[in-house]
C-alpha cells in the first residue's frame, strides 16, 4: 500500500482525538465518511450479487449433473445431456495459441520500448500500441472474419500443413474459422496488455543494475536479457497473466471465428467452441431450464476461472512495482 | 478558492450537459411518434425473418402509430423468451413440444404464417450446375460418412458434373432453430443412423461441422468457405444468388424448392389439426419438395394489454388476408385457402 | 577470444533488432486496422447511413441511425448510474478509507474490471430484465454501468491520492472540515485526472457488445424512452458482420468505422488533456 496512504484520516483523527463523534457530525466529516463509504461499498455489493445470481440460476445443473459437469463432453439439448469440457478445452487452447504468439512479440516489443527506444518514440509508441486495446472486441471479430479467416485459409493453413503436418496441430481439412483463427485474433487483443506492463516493470528495475552489467563487459542485449529482465520477471509474469484472464474471458471476437462447434479435436484448423461464445450463442434461447441453468454454470465457471487468475496477475504486479519503489 | 470555483463549475456544466441530453434523447424522435403509438416487441425464428420484416415495414406504413419490432435470435429463443414474458410474441418453426406446452406457465396459440423449405445451399469454386442430393448424400454428409465432394454417391447422383476430390466443410446452426428442426426432421424420417445418433430437435449434437449463428450466419459462412454446404431457408439462398440443390423426395422425383414443390408439400393441410402443430416433410406427391414446414407464430393466449391485443389481432387479419399476398414475391409459398380459413377462426381464441 | 566477441556482437544485434521489429509489428497492427476501416467503411458512410432507419432484410439502402442514437442512449445511462458510483466511491478510497476496508474494496474493484463482460451480461439479465419483464435501453445501460463502476472507481482514487499532501494540509489548517477540504480543494486539483478516467471508462463500454445481447436487444424501429428494446452500434455490427447480405457487410464496416473513430478519438482526447495536465504542473 502506498505510503501516502490515508495520511489526510490520520491529519483529522489527531485533531478529533478525543473522539468528539458528535463535533465530527457537526462538521459534517462522519456524513461525508458513510455517504462515501456506502458508494465504495456498491462494488462490493455487485460483485455479491453477481456470485449469488450465478450461483442460484445454475443450481439446477450442479444437482443434475455435479462435479461430472466439468470433465463430459457431450453437449446435447435434445436428450439434455450437458457437459463443459468441449468449451473449457476451446477455452484453455485459444487462450494457450494467443500467448504463444503474444507473449514473445510482446516482451520483445516491450523490452525495445523501455530499453532501447529514446523516451519520446517510447512514450508515442507505447500510446499508439495501447490504443490497440481500445478498439472493440466486435471489430476484431468483423476483421477476423473477412481479412483473417480468408488468409488462414488460402494461405497460412495449407502452408503449415505442408511442412509441419507431421504434428497433431497441423493436420485435417483448412476451415479458416477455428482454434487458430481465433487464438491469432486473441494474441493481437492481449498485445498491448503484455507490452504496456512488461514495460512498466522493465522501467522500474533500478538503473544500477544495467550499469553494472554494461561495466562488466556486458552487451546491450546480455545485460537486458541475463539481468534486467530476471529483475521484472515477477512483473512480466503479472502482465502475461492479465493477457491471459483477458483472452479467457474474450466474447465477440471469438464467437465470430471460432466455428462455433463443441468438438475436442487435436488440430488447430478444426472448428471449436469457447464458454465465453457459447453462452453468447445460446443464451437467449436455452428451451428448458435445466440447457439455461448448464449455460449459467459455465459462466460462473468462466466467472471464477478468470477471478483467480487475475488475482494472481494482480498480486505479482504489485509485488514488483512496489519492489521498484522501494529501491529507486 | 479560485481553483475550487472553477472545477465545481466544470463539473456542474457537465452533470447539466448530461441530463440535459438524457431530457433530449428520451424525447426523441418526437416528431415521428403518434400520439398512440404502441410498440410490439417479438423474437424468434430467422426462418421466416425476410418476410416477417417486410411485413412488419408495410404494416407500418399502413399505420405509421404501430411499430412491430422483430428480432430474429432463432425459434429456441423465440419460445424462450416468449415462456419468459420478454417478449410480447415469439415466432418458430418448430412447433412446441408436448414436453414444452406441459411446462409452459401461459397457454400459448401457434398461427401459421406462410410456408417455406430448408435447402442445401453449397459453395464449390468451379461447379456451375446445379446438383442433385438424395437422401443417403445428405444424411451421409451431415453424419461426417460423405467426406469427399467426388464421394460415389455423389457423383452418381450428379452424371456430368465434374465434383473436385476436396473435403466437405459442413455447415450448421449454432443457436436453436426452427430450421435446424425442419431439417433434423427430416433426415431421422429418411436415415434411421440419423434418428438413433442424433435425432430431431432445434439444437442437436452435430456430428460434423461448423456452427454459424441464424439462417443469416449459415449462409454468410457458405458464402465465405469454399467446398461448404450448409441448409438454409429459400429466400437465404436466393436473396444472395446462392446455388442450392434438388432433393429427391419420397417418391423417387428430384425436386427442386420452389412456390410449386413447396405448396404441394402441403397437401397434408386437409388433415390440419386444430392446434396447427404438423410435419410435412418427406411427403407422399411426386411433385412434393421433401425438406418444407409451415412456420408459426407464437402468441399468448390471453393478452393483459387491450391495446396490445388489438394490435396483434389485427396485424394476424392483415396478415392471412392481404399479407398473403407479398408471400409468393418473397419466395414464400402462401397459406392453403383451407388453412387461411382454419386461422382465422382462430385468431378469435385470443382474449 | 576476438571470435567470441564477434560473436556476442552479433547476438546482440540480431536479438536487439528482433526486439524492434516485435514494436513494428504491434504498431503496423494498429495501422492496418485503421487503414483497413477507413478504406472499407469510409465509402459507405453517407447522409442515409446516418439518418435512415434499416429496411427490410434483402433490400438495398437505409442506415443505422437508430443504432447511432440507441448507443448514446446506452452510454448515458450507463454514465448517469456509473460515473457517480465510481466517483464517490473512489473519494472514499483515497481520502476517507481506512486499510483494511479499502484494500478490499480496491481490489474487489479490480477483480469485477477482469470478469468477463459475458459474464456482466448474464447478471443483468437476471436481475434487470427478467423482473421487469421486457428488454430495455435500462437494462442495458445498467450492464454497462457494472463495467464503468470499477474504472471510474480506480482511475479517481488513483488521481485524487496523486494531489499533493500539502495542499490537503494547508486547507485543514485553515480549519476547514474534512469533506469541505476535499471537496474544495483536493477534487478540484484533480479533476482534470479524474475527466480522463471517465472519457476513457465511457470509451471502453461504448465497443461493448456481449453484456448488451441479452439486455439492451435490438430494435427495428425507434426506441423511445428507455423501457423498450434498443438497437446499438456493436450489436448492429455482430447481426451484420455474420449475414449473407452484402449490403449489411458494407454497413458494418461504416459502423465499425464510426464506433472505432469515436472511440480512438476519446482516447487521444484523454491522452491530451492527461499531457497538458503534467506540462502545467511541472512548471
Amino acid at each position: 500500500m502506498p505510503a501516502y496512504q490515508t495520511s489526510l484520516t490520520q491529519i483529522a483523527r489527531r485533531r478529533t482525538h478525543a473522539g468528539k463523534f458528535l463535533e465530527r457530525l457537526r462538521s459534517g466529516d462522519e456524513i461525508a465518511h458513510m455517504v462515501t463509504l456506502a458508494f465504495a461499498a456498491s462494488v462490493l455489493l455487485i460483485t455479491f450479487l453477481l456470485v449469488v445470481e450465478l450461483g442460484r440460476h445454475s443450481a439446477a445443473s450442479w444437482h443434475e449433473f455435479g462435479w461430472r459437469f466439468l470433465v463430459t463432453s457431450v453437449w446435447d439439448p435434445v436428450f439434455g445431456e450437458f457437459g463443459a469440457l468441449p468449451f473449457i478445452y476451446g477455452t484453455v487452447v485459444t487462450s494457450a495459441v494467443a500467448l504463444i504468439i503474444a507473449v514473445p512479440i510482446g516482451v520483445g516489443a516491450a523490452i525495445f520500448l523501455a530499453e532501447l527506444a529514446p523516451p519520446l518514440l517510447s512514450i508515442s509508441l507505447t500510446f499508439v500500441i495501447e490504443l490497440l486495446a481500445a478498439v472493440p472486441s466486435v471489430v476484431y471479430g468483423l476483421l477476423g472474419i473477412f481479412v483473417l479467416v480468408p488468409l488462414l485459409r488460402s494461405y497460412v493453413e495449407p502452408f503449415l500443413q505442408s511442412t509441419l503436418g507431421f504434428l497433431p496441430f497441423f493436420q485435417g481439412p483448412a476451415y479458416g474459422v477455428g482454434f487458430l483463427a481465433a487464438g491469432v485474433v486473441l494474441a493481437i487483443m492481449v498485445l498491448p496488455f503484455i507490452i504496456s506492463i512488461s514495460r512498466e516493470a522493465l522501467l522500474a528495475v533500478p538503473m544500477e543494475q544495467r550499469e553494472g552489467a554494461l561495466a562488466l563487459g556486458s552487451t546491450r542485449w546480455e545485460a537486458t536479457w541475463d539481468v534486467v529482465a530476471p529483475y521484472a520477471r515477477t512483473g512480466i509474469l503479472g502482465s502475461i497473466f492479465l493477457a491471459l484472464a483477458r483472452a479467457l474471458g474474450e466474447t465477440m471476437a471469438v464467437t465470430m471465428v471460432i466455428g462455433n462447434d463443441p468438438k475436442i479435436s487435436s488440430s488447430l484448423f478444426a472448428p471449436g467452441y469457447t464458454i465465453a461464445a457459447v453462452i453468447a450463442n445460446e443464451f437467449t434461447e436455452a428451451t428448458d431450464d435445466l440447457y439455461l441453468s448448464a449455460l449459467v454454470e459455465l459462466g460462473l465457471v468462466l466467472f471464477l476461472v478468470t477471478i483467480i487468475i487475475n488475482a494472481l496477475a494482480r498480486l505479482m504486479i504489485l509485488a514488483t512495482t512496489r519492489r521498484g519503489t522501494e529501491h529507486p | 478558492m479560485k481553483i475550487a470555483s472553477r472545477g465545481t463549475r466544470c463539473a456542474t456544466v457537465i452533470w447539466v450537459t448530461l441530463i440535459m441530453a438524457a431530457v433530449m434523447l428520451s424525447a426523441l424522435p418526437p416528431a415521428t411518434a403518434a400520439a398512440d403509438r404502441v410498440q410490439l416487441n417479438g423474437a424468434g425464428a430467422t426462418f421466416p425473418y425476410p418476410i416477417y420484416s417486410k411485413w412488419f415495414d408495410e404494416y407500418h406504413k399502413r399505420h405509421p402509430e404501430i411499430e412491430i419490432n422483430y428480432q430474429s435470435i432463432g425459434s429456441g429463443g423465440g419460445i424462450r423468451q416468449l415462456l419468459q414474458g420478454t417478449v410480447d410474441f415469439g415466432a418458430s418453426d418448430s412447433p412446441m413440444t408436448d414436453e414444452q406446452i406441459r411446462r409452459a406457465k401461459i397457454k400459448v396459440l401457434h398461427f401459421p404464417t406462410v410456408l417455406g423449405a430448408d435447402v442445401p445451399t453449397y459453395n464449390i469454386p468451379g461447379v456451375a450446375a446445379e446438383l442433385k442430393f438424395t437422401p443417403e448424400a445428405l444424411a451421409g454428409i451431415f453424419l461426417g460418412k460423405i467426406k469427399k465432394w467426388n464421394d460415389a454417391e455423389l457423383t452418381n447422383a450428379n452424371p456430368g458434373v465434374k465434383l473436385p476430390g476436396n473435403d466437405i466443410i459442413v455447415v450448421h446452426r449454432s443457436d436453436g432453430s426452427g430450421t435446424t428442426f425442419i431439417w433434423t426432421d427430416y433426415l431421422a424420417k429418411v436415415s434411421a443412423e440419423w434418428k438413433s445418433k442424433v435425432g430431431t430437435g432445434t439444437s442437436v449434437n452435430w456430428p460434423v461441422g461448423l456452427g454459424g449463428k441464424g439462417n443469416e450466419g449459415v449462409s454468410g459462412l457458405v458464402k465465405q468457405t469454399p467446398n461448404s454446404i450448409g441448409y438454409v431457408e429459400l429466400i437465404y439462398a436466393v436473396q444472395n444468388r446462392m446455388p442450392y440443390g434438388a432433393v429427391k423426395n419420397a417418391a423417387g422425383n428430384f425436386v427442386k424448392a420452389d412456390l410449386a414443390s413447396v405448396t404441394a408439400a402441403a397437401g397434408v393441410a386437409d388433415q390440419m389439426p386444430d392446434d396447427f402443430r404438423v410435419s410435412i416433410t418427406n411427403p407422399q406427391g411426386k411433385d412434393a419438395y421433401p425438406i418444407a414446414s409451415f412456420t408459426w407464430l407464437l402468441v399468448p393466449a390471453k393478452i393483459a394489454d387491450a391495446q396490445k391485443k388489438k394490435v396483434l389481432t389485427g396485424f394476424l387479419q392483415w396478415m392471412i388476408t392481404d399479407g398473403q399476398k407479398l408471400a409468393e414475391r418473397m419466395s414464400y409459398a402462401p397459406l392453403p385457402k383451407a388453412v387461411v380459413a382454419k386461422v382465422t377462426k382462430a385468431i378469435s381464441l385470443i382474449q | 577470444m576476438s571470435a567470441r566477441t564477434h560473436r556476442r556482437n552479433l547476438i546482440n544485434v540480431i536479438m536487439l533488432g528482433l526486439t524492434g521489429l516485435c514494436t513494428l509489428a504491434a504498431v503496423a497492427v494498429l495501422f492496418f486496422i485503421l487503414g483497413y476501416l477507413v478504406w472499407n467503411g469510409g465509402r459507405y458512410i453517407d447522409w442515409d447511413f446516418l439518418t435512415q432507419l434499416p429496411r427490410p432484410v434483402g433490400e438495398s439502402g437505409g442506415g443505422m441511425a437508430n443504432a447511432i442514437v440507441g448507443s448514446g442512449k446506452l452510454l448515458l445511462v450507463a454514465a448517469l448510474a456509473g460515473i457517480p458510483v465510481g466517483f464517490i466511491g473512489g473519494v472514499y478510497l483515497a481520502e476517507f478509507g481506512g486499510k483494511t476496508f479499502t484494500f478490499v474494496v480496491r481490489y474487489t474493484a479490480d477483480l469485477l474490471n477482469g470478469v468477463p463482460s459475458i459474464v456482466i451480461g448474464i447478471f443483468a439479465y437476471t436481475v434487470l430484465v427478467l423482473p421487469m419483464q421486457h428488454f430495455s435501453t435500462l437494462a442495458g445501460g445498467l450492464a454497462l454501468a457494472v463495467i464503468l463502476i470499477p474504472i471510474v472507481l480506480r482511475s479517481t482514487e488513483d488521481f485524487l491520492r496523486a494531489v499533493p499532501q500539502t495542499l490537503r494540509e494547508g486547507a485543514l489548517a485553515l480549519g476547514a472540515p474534512r469533506w469541505k477540504a476535499v471537496i474544495t480543494v483536493v477534487i478540484p486539483a484533480a479533476m482534470r485526472g479524474i475527466a480522463t478516467g471517465v472519457l476513457l471508462s465511457l470509451a471502453r463500454v461504448a465497443g461493448e457488445t456481449a453484456p448488451l445481447l441479452f439486455t439492451s436487444f435490438s430494435n427495428r424501429f425507434w426506441s423511445h424512452g428507455w423501457n423498450e428494446p434498443t438497437a446499438s452500434l456493436p450489436v448492429m455490427i455482430f447481426t451484420y458482420a455474420i449475414s449473407p447480405y452484402d449490403e449489411w457487410r458494407r454497413q458494418a464496416w461504416a459502423a465499425a468505422l464510426v464506433l472505432l473513430v469515436l472511440v480512438l478519438f476519446a482516447n487521444i482526447g484523454a491522452r491530451l488533456i492527461l499531457s497538458r495536465k503534467s506540462l502545467s504542473r511541472g512548471f
